[in-house]
């Protein structure tokens, strides 16, 4: 059996997916922030679920990326950076797919 | 404890940056986000490599905590002001642990590393060395920590409360949700458990609630306050963060971390596990 006792800290954003994640039985909801043509790098992104209720947040890459692992279902992707509006994306995950949310702030 | 004694405000520690005796320490995980940008004249500690013994499931002991604090430079006296990333839930875990190991002075900082950045304040990546000292560290103090068989005993007597996210509480989720949701233990939540998820006693900055509004949300969750509490998460960071708003905000007598939590819990053979959004029968 293997436990996986690693840290809750958001792993590397824009890092490939390890290969011992299976993608086929992931939620993937994943984007990237931007403002105009600029990856905002740094960004605090929440996932609230179909309650609004919190459930992770990441920190954006220096490629302006996110990713969470989520459940099938309806999520609310809020993003929250320095001198900008806080900016809500309705999104949809299933299983097996990765949800592409583009954000701009 | 009190808000007062435990907490500490982004523009009080803006203005005791250089206070002799004050230490800022800045915990995180991923460590690169300290080598990123740190506060000036911070210190790191990272929550694994220094707090987790290397090849067993615990913590480091008395003498390794003693080294690893002299090291750094931290003295006994020393005022120790936590921040990190996460919405602090690793600088609430240390802050736990410098509590378990008797640290008389640790605070942390309100927001930790996310208002901070938010607040657009100053960041640096100049390296920070400390003159060493000699720390001495008590014994772990286990009025705050709980173990595996405190959970099981508490399950129908004392308040659980279960700090993560409704889908890992109801068993939809095995972790959260930045992390793959592949894992080898159960999902669901001790029975009894009340869902209280540690984002609610947190503003969207990562600021603490007000007294009264967490009053509130513990009292309508059920929290009874004449029993013993232990909280509990996936890994014991985020329902250290309850214990501290617990304990040291509101005041709260014999309050437990759970540090095993659902990583443990979740493996053992023939506990009781409950699924779904209900806390569930004793």
């Amino acid at each position: 059996m293997t436990v996986d006792i690693s840290g809750c800290g958001a792993p590397e954003q824009s890092a490939p997916i390890p290969a011992s994640v299976d993608l086929e039985k992931e939620t993937v909801i994943s984007g990237e922030v931007r403002a105009g043509d600029e990856p905002v790098a740094g960004a605090y992104v929440r996932l609230l679920d179909r309650t609004g209720e919190f459930t992770a947040e990441v920190p954006t890459s220096a490629t302006g990326h996110f990713r969470f692992f989520a459940a099938p279902g309806e999520w609310t992707v809020r993003t929250l950076a320095p001198r900008a509006d806080v900016v809500d994306r309705r999104v949809v995950a299933q299983r097996g797919v990765v949800a592409e949310v583009a954000v701009a702030i | 404890m009190s808000r007062d004694s435990a907490l500490v405000s982004a523009d009080w520690a803006e203005k005791n940056l250089e206070t002799p005796g004050v230490v800022f320490v800045e915990v995180d995980e991923d460590t690169t986000a300290y080598d990123g940008g740190h506060i000036p004249g911070a210190i790191k500690l990272d929550w694994k490599k220094d707090l987790q013994d290397p090849v067993r499931r615990d913590f480091v002991n008395r003498q390794q905590f003693q080294a690893l604090l002299s090291a750094r430079g931290i003295g006994n006296d020393d005022t120790v002001v936590l921040y990190g990333g996460n919405n602090n839930w690793f600088a609430a875990y240390a802050y736990w642990y410098f509590k378990l190991y008797g640290h008389g002075d640790v605070k942390l900082l309100d927001g930790g590393r996310k208002k901070w950045e938010l607040d657009n304040r100053a960041l640096t990546t100049e390296t920070v060395s400390r003159p060493t000292t000699s720390y001495s560290a008590t014994e772990q103090d286990l009025s705050i920590r709980a173990f595996r068989d405190d959970v099981v005993a508490a399950i129908g007597t004392q308040n659980l409360v279960d700090v993560r996210s409704p889908d890992e509480y109801a068993g939809r989720l095995l972790a959260p949700a930045h992390l793959p949701q592949e894992q080898a233990q159960r999902p669901g939540h001790v029975p009894t458990a009340i869902s209280v998820p540690w984002s609610k006693a947190a503003n969207e900055d990562g600021t603490f609630k007000s007294d009264d509004e967490l009053r509130k949300i513990y009292a309508e969750a059920g929290l009874d306050d004449s029993k013993d509490t232990i909280a509990y998460c996936r890994i014991g960071e985020r329902s250290s963060h309850t214990w501290f708003v617990l304990q040291e905000l509101l005041g709260h007598a014999r309050v437990k971390n759970y540090d095993g939590s659902w990583t443990e819990y979740g493996s053992l053979v023939g506990v009781p596990v409950a699924l779904g959004d209900e806390p569930g029968e004793g």
